[in-house]
């Protein structure tokens, strides 16, 4: 890797000096500063089975833009550090890439409580960072922009679907999750949408298990169980990254079918099912904003450059991949209309940037510093892709605050005037 | 024109009576998709039509399956198939199947061809179900295929014959959906109840009873009199039973079937009852009632059945839990148990005996896939003998120099498990590797009442006990074990008798690590194959092997299935989490009980 | 520690011990000053450096307390992680408690995750975390009670050894498994975090930056004293025979397991004070400070440093965790080879820690000077 940096400051360097050629003259290419681009993505521990992926596409997006000339006619320099899945390490790498590396913006993060962990870092040095993770919303801060997807991007639709006659008319639900915020929070917006849909809290079954369990024999004997009353049951995973695979081992040898049971994930990708056998989990599914089975042409131009820069045709792509791919891209493009990469310059002009997924259609990001962006329905298939079996004409709009949480219904958060803040339910009428 | 095919509407008017209607017969003429379906050799001469012989020949047959009976009812039906849909019907809906615009045309398309009862749609529905159908890009035309590696081996579908092969990106996979596939399974079902294999037949059953349907209690009494195979002669019963207690216009014929199924210990059953008593409103007449309270009363039986049943399910899941424990410590109980050193690299040996798995596997895979079935049986030794390498290696590096310094092994051990660790995410990647389980270690037996035991862990079960005996014979009977005894209790002594003690100790060390590593086949097959594996089984081994007495592979036995059974009858009330802290407080407390664990050794070779 | 030694340490108390203080009382003073520079001027001190020097001192007090009972009692705590968070906790829960209305939800009464859990009133437990007193008083308390509790079953049980070891690292698991319960009530898996301000002080002022530096390097010194003063009491060489030969000692006459309950509660509570301290300066205390691997981190610290030698444990901590600030951002992808490699390489090469080898390279130049003086004392740290 450390060899991938060289070579992509060395490609940002003769990149620099070729725009510089065209310009300024060589003799300028030296001088040119770099932009510096900090990668918080934990290359270490339990998380960099996820995020080294995003550190790749990172360093890929960055390199892209660098064969294309750069931005502002200057090279683009990835500083990558690792955290190692180590929360308050993250605080401190942010810090460090915010005042020792000078960083003019980060892509970075995947859980939650590292999010929550740089967040007072990020506010205090004012500095800006991507996070391109589905998360529970209930947050709106001026320093982050939210790529992935808000509850009501992933986990409403799903369930409507699964409420729907295509889904299998479910009554019933289990809501499975590990024990920490986004499962917590995503269910208890789901019990309240299901609640307001007519299903009695009898008919939701709530379970969490701690990180990595591992032996998912009883839970999923309960789950047949519960499924054994009577009415159509479906289960909503919110289980965490390494969980999933023995979880879905053991559903597939105890002979629990989608048609009997679906299994509808948030946490489960292209990635995680390149673990396992799919064969046995035909039909189960995911709701994601991106799936790598989707044939449009960008796609199918990102899978390539990504597969050819990585050296492995079989290595897949996933929403959070596209987060980045997108958040990226909408950060350039609001360099370049800033002309500087000045945080608070820069923020001004993501609002309303828009820039095309990769499943077609426009992203927007909107005030809330949240995208609109698609929402899909897959299946999972024998070949570890997901078949997509539902999507939303539009986009959706990512919601921070919830309509579902009572306390946080009425907040709003919007950081253009006359609002200017993340959780107010009136407008400050400030700068 | 040939001969008649099965269809729904027939099958109905005919088996309500059994009596067949005339109508005219050809010969029998097998074609290709005919063979496909029944043993159209068995037919009986259409002269036989008669209700008499009908009646004798059903009962003749029975033995036969009941595919011939039903064929023979139909023999006597009254139009062909091809006169009521024709064929250019058929290819139309066919062609709805593979490229329709939605779901709902699909399914649509589905029960039209079911109600056809045209036979040459069983292999059509059934590749749409396995997603083998095909649409080309170009002109939409149909095909089943069968992929390998980007190339369509291609077959038409309502000819059966092959049509050449073509490149998979010129074609379109018809997609699926949960709820097609439910009404596929169905029509398949009902299609398939005479199948030969009689697992197909109970397949059949199950997904009929799923979706009971009036039309069917007649096939599934057929198809129940002659039914020799008692796995599909259950599901026959229950899906008879629930569609009689759902359509059946007696109340009399409805309480029967309430009974029928209360035998049945089955929580798809209790499932199906508890359904039946929802819908019955409280309103309901006198009758409706009645029916309800004897099924409140039948559910309640089977409930109290399959309570007996999920503590049996418990006990096997704790053995389970428990085997996967053993496993995991029982190298650890050489290393630290018998050689003292904190082996904190122990989980990377675990983690590298998975990956070596993963690495086998796809070696056979590119070289000998015929045999990928079993390179998980090539893959014990393999990581038996990487890790035990590994092992070595670790030893005579570094280990041996600090002998006499425990504690500070756990220094030296924990930096070389930082190392592997990242050697194996600087090789392989940080994400997981795919290790997929042979088909004899996949799926499942039912016991009964719910208890549903996977293969791989009875597998994982029999291996651990097999690793157990291997290693208490090796530390027992041979040679080996006898120095490696002599040389952990009195080294000195061991030497002085000419025991080469370093030689000693780096084979011990080796075979420990060698068994972790054999220890990460089975979890491979279980678990997360990725960097992180052995860290999430660390703490667990050392707990098992200090309770269970260090130094003694007898309390490791014990401290690993006890623990593992603790947990799995703790689990369904405490929940995971809870369980295992208490659990865990357990092993405290237990500790101050019995300082030296469960099976304490005596002497003074226990200093520690 | 070795019990008589060159006339000059036993008069200093130690030359690396006394250092260690004097660098600590200066750094307490000086670094407030180098941080108000301006930062043009050359000595100015940046705000990362002085944030993560002051968590360093945090875990050099971490160090301090666990060599005092495995360097001087023998006692290999394998779960010391568990303290270090409790003291976390408490003073986490005070700050959440200082947070008030300026929650995302406002609400006065609860802390945010209390609220989207649907909690209706706060927990009993939480009860007086609004007083700062309570607080401290509790971050040591309560690490103190749960030691005091966990060892008195343990050492009367006379459980020694890897099963002490392993049942410490038990408890730490235990309880990581309850933190991380959001049922608990302490906020699950994300912890506490969001906290504004201490002591009604912004916690991102440069100040209260400062302070809080300056608080944990005289924590850090303060500790040092009171561990050094311990172990060369007459309290602290009962300590060392239990150590060396436990059952000899008990059959002197001593109550052996009073002298280890008593170091071990010592040291649990400064490994809350430690974890108090850290807190407000990382701003998120969360269940995986409990995680067993950190423990055993810890210990390795003082591995490195040298155990045995209180000044070399703490060294050990800001040298092992300095490595890892510096590897982790100049080779994200192979550091943890270099971190493996140095915990390998101490073992085999300094096996008595950089402290004790600077140590005793010292003791050797000394007796170069004045052969007469006796150096006999078995070093720390080689007998189990």
């Amino acid at each position: 890797m450390t060899k991938l940096i060289h070579w992509a400051r060395a490609a940002a360097v003769a990149v620099g000096a070729l725009a510089g050629a065209s310009s300024a003259g060589p003799a300028f290419a030296q001088a040119v500063q770099p932009i510096k681009v900090g990668v918080l993505h934990s290359l270490s521990g339990t998380m960099a089975i996820s995020e080294t992926t995003l550190k790749d596409t990172m360093l890929m997006l960055i390199d892209d833009l660098n064969k294309k000339g750069g931005l502002l006619g200057r090279p683009v320099q990835a500083v990558v550090v690792d955290p190692a899945s180590d929360w308050p390490l993250f605080a401190e790498k942010a810090r460090e890439l915010l005042t020792k590396d000078k960083v003019d913006v980060v892509f970075g993060n995947w859980t939650s409580v590292s999010r929550k962990s740089v967040l007072p870092v990020f506010e205090e040095l004012n500095g800006l960072l991507f996070y391109p993770v589905q998360y529970e919303g209930e947050e709106s801060s001026r320093n982050v922009f939210y790529t992935g997807a808000a509850p009501n991007q992933q986990a409403i639709p799903a369930v409507e679907y699964l409420m729907g006659a295509d889904g299998g008319s479910a009554k019933r639900f289990v809501l499975l999750g590990t024990d920490y915020v986004y499962p917590r929070t995503t269910n208890k917006i789901l019990r309240a949408f299901l609640n307001s849909k007519g299903v009695a809290d009898a008919d939701i079954m709530e379970n969490y298990t701690p990180f990595g369990h591992s032996d998912w024999q009883t839970i999923v004997t309960q789950v047949k169980q519960f499924a054994s009353a009577g009415k159509k049951t479906a289960v909503i995973s919110t289980i965490n990254g390494d969980a999933n695979v023995p979880f879905y081992k053991e559903l597939a040898n105890q002979g629990v079918k989608a048609t009997d049971i679906p299994v509808v994930a948030f946490s489960v990708g292209e990635e995680e099912l390149a673990g396992l056998d799919a064969a046995p989990l035909v039909g189960h599914l995911a709701a994601w904003n991106y799936f790598m089975s989707v044939d449009t042409p960008e796609n199918k131009a990102f899978i390539a450059k990504w597969q050819a820069f990585i050296g492995n045709t079989k290595r897949t792509t996933n929403d959070p991949m596209e987060a980045h791919y997108i958040g990226f891209n909408m950060w350039v493009q609001a360099v370049k209309q800033a002309g500087t990469t000045n945080v608070d310059a820069v923020r001004q002009a993501m609002y309303g940037q828009k820039f095309k997924n990769l499943t077609g259609g426009v992203a927007v990001m909107n005030t809330n510093h949240h995208l609109s962006k698609p929402v899909m329905i897959g299946e999972i298939q024998k070949d570890g892709q997901f078949q997509i079996v539902w999507k939303t004409t539009g986009v959706v709009v990512g919601d921070a605050w919830s309509d579902f949480i009572p306390e946080s219904k009425p907040l709003v958060a919007d950081w253009t005037y006359p609002w200017v803040c993340g959780n107010c339910a009136t407008p400050k009428y400030a700068n | 024109m040939g001969l008649r095919q099965l269809r729904y509407t027939e099958v109905r008017e005919l088996s309500t009576s059994l009596t067949p209607l005339p109508g005219r017969v050809g010969p029998p003429q097998p074609g290709a998709w005919e063979r496909r379906f029944y043993p159209f050799e068995q037919l009986p001469p259409a002269s036989l039509a008669t209700p008499m012989v009908h009646a004798i020949l059903i009962q003749a047959l029975g033995r036969l399956g009941v595919a011939a009976a039903l064929c023979a009812a139909l023999l006597t039906s009254p139009a062909s198939a091809q006169d009521a849909v024709p064929n250019a019907n058929v290819a139309e809906l066919v062609q709805a199947l593979a490229t329709g615009p939605d779901f709902t045309t699909k399914i649509q398309a589905t029960q039209s061809l079911a109600t056809t009862g045209d036979p040459r749609l069983v292999p059509i529905l059934q590749a749409l179900l396995d997603g083998n159908l095909y649409a080309r890009k170009a002109d939409k035309l149909v095909v089943i295929a069968k992929e390998q590696g980007g190339v369509l081996t291609l077959t038409d579908p309502l000819e059966d014959k092959q049509i050449g092969q073509a490149p998979a990106a010129d074609f379109e996979r018809a997609t699926v959906n949960n709820r097609l596939r439910t009404v596929l399974q169905t029509a398949l079902g009902a299609l398939q109840l005479a199948h030969p294999d009689a697992i197909r037949r109970k397949a059949s059953a199950d997904a009929l009873f799923k979706t009971p349907s009036l039309e069917m209690i007649e096939p599934l009494k057929i198809a129940l009199t002659h039914e020799a195979n008692a796995g599909a002669k259950r599901s026959l019963a229950i899906a008879l039973a629930a569609t009689e207690l759902q359509f059946a216009a007696t109340n009399d014929v409805r309480t029967r079937a309430v009974a029928t199924l209360a035998v049945y210990a089955d929580p798809n059953v209790r499932a199906y009852l508890s359904g039946r008593i929802g819908g019955i409103a409280a309103g309901a007449p006198a009758e409706e009632q009645e029916l309800k309270a004897a099924m409140v009363i039948a559910v309640a039986e089977i409930e109290r059945r399959l309570a007996n049943w999920r503590i049996l399910g418990n006990i096997l899941q704790g053995i389970s839990l428990g085997s996967v424990l053993m496993l995991a410590a029982i190298g650890l109980a050489i290393t630290f148990g018998v050689m003292g050193i904190i082996n904190m690299a122990h989980g990377e040996m675990v983690m590298l005996g998975a990956y070596t798995t993963y690495v086998v596997q796809m070696a056979f895979r590119q070289y000998l896939p015929e045999g990928l079935d079993y390179a998980v049986l090539v893959a014990i030794p393999a990581a038996f003998a990487v890790s035990g390498l590994v092992g070595i290696a670790m030893e005579r590096g570094v280990i041996r120099f600090l002998y006499g310094r425990p504690l500070e092994t756990l220094l030296a051990t924990w930096g070389i498990s930082l190392i592997l660790q990242q050697a194996v995410r600087s090789i392989f990647g940080p994400t997981n590797m795919q290790v997929t389980s042979p088909p004899w270690m996949s799926g499942a037996i039912d016991i009964a009442g719910g208890v549903v035991v996977t293969y791989n862990r009875i597998w994982i079960v029999v291996f651990a006990l097999l690793v157990f005996g291997g290693l208490i014979l090796i530390q027992r009977r041979s040679f080996f074990g006898l120095q490696m005894r002599a040389v952990t209790q009195n080294r000195r002594m061991a030497r002085s008798m000419g025991i080469r003690s370093g030689w000693v100790d780096a084979l011990t060390f080796g075979l420990g690590s060698g068994i972790a590593g054999m220890a990460g086949v089975a979890l491979s097959q279980i678990d997360n194959v990725s960097p992180n594996l052995g860290q999430s089984y660390i703490v667990d081994s050392f707990m098992v092997v200090v309770f269970g007495g260090v130094g003694n592979l007898w309390g490791t036995l014990v401290g690993a299935f006890g623990l593992g059974i603790v947990n799995k009858f703790l689990e369904p009330y405490a929940g995971a989490v809870l369980g295992k802290i208490l659990v865990l407080v357990a092993i405290v407390l237990f500790i101050q009980w019995r300082p030296r664990g469960m099976f304490a050794l005596k002497g003074r070779a226990v200093e520690v | 520690m070795r019990a008589s030694g060159p006339f000059l340490f036993r008069a200093m108390g130690d030359v690396g011990g006394t250092i260690l203080v004097v660098v600590l009382l200066a750094a307490a003073i000086l670094v407030p000053i180098l941080n108000g520079l301006p930062s043009s001027s050359p000595f100015f001190l940046s705000n990362y450096v002085v944030s993560l020097f002051g968590k360093y001192l945090c875990f050099a007090l971490l160090a301090l307390s666990v060599d005092l009972v495995w360097g001087f009692s023998g006692i290999l705590s394998l779960g010391h992680g568990a303290f270090f968070a409790l003291g976390g906790y408490a003073m986490g829960m005070h700050m959440m408690r200082e947070i008030g209305t300026r929650g995302v939800y406002g609400n006065a009464l609860l802390p945010d995750f209390m609220v989207f859990l649907n909690w209706k009133e706060l927990p009993w437990y939480w009860y007086g975390f609004d007083s700062f007193g309570f607080a401290v008083l509790m971050a040591v308390l309560v690490p103190g009670a749960l030691a005091f509790v966990f060892g008195w079953f343990a050492f009367r049980s006379r459980v020694t050894g890897v099963y002490l070891s392993i049942i410490t690292q038990a408890l730490t698991f235990a309880l990581m498994l309850a933190f991380f319960r959001n049922d608990f009530g302490f906020g699950g898996n994300n912890g506490l975090t969001d906290f504004k301000d201490i002591l009604g002080y912004s916690l991102q002022a440069q100040s209260t930056r400062t302070t809080l530096f300056a608080a944990s390097a005289i924590a850090l010194a303060l500790g040092y004293i009171l561990c050094r003063f311990l172990v060369q009491s007459r309290f602290g060489r009962v300590l060392i025979a239990v150590r060396d030969a436990e059952s000899r000692t008990r059959f002197l006459g001593y109550r052996v397991e009073h002298y280890k309950l008593f170091a071990f509660v010592v040291s649990a509570m400064l490994a809350g004070i430690a974890g108090a301290l850290y807190v407000p300066q990382v701003g998120i205390i969360n269940p995986r400070e409990f995680a067993p691997a950190n423990s055993i981190e810890i210990v390795i610290w003082v591995a490195v440093g040298g155990r045995g030698t209180l000044w070399g444990a703490a060294l050990g901590a800001v040298l092992v965790n300095y490595a890892k600030t510096y590897f982790t951002g100049a080779l994200p992808d192979a550091w943890l080879y270099m971190l493996g490699a140095l915990f390998v390489g101490v073992t085999l090469f300094l096996p008595k820690g950089v402290g004790g080898t600077t140590q005793a390279v010292i003791a050797k130049l000394w007796h170069a000077r004045t052969p007469k003086a006796s150096v006999a004392q078995p070093q720390a740290g080689v007998a189990e």
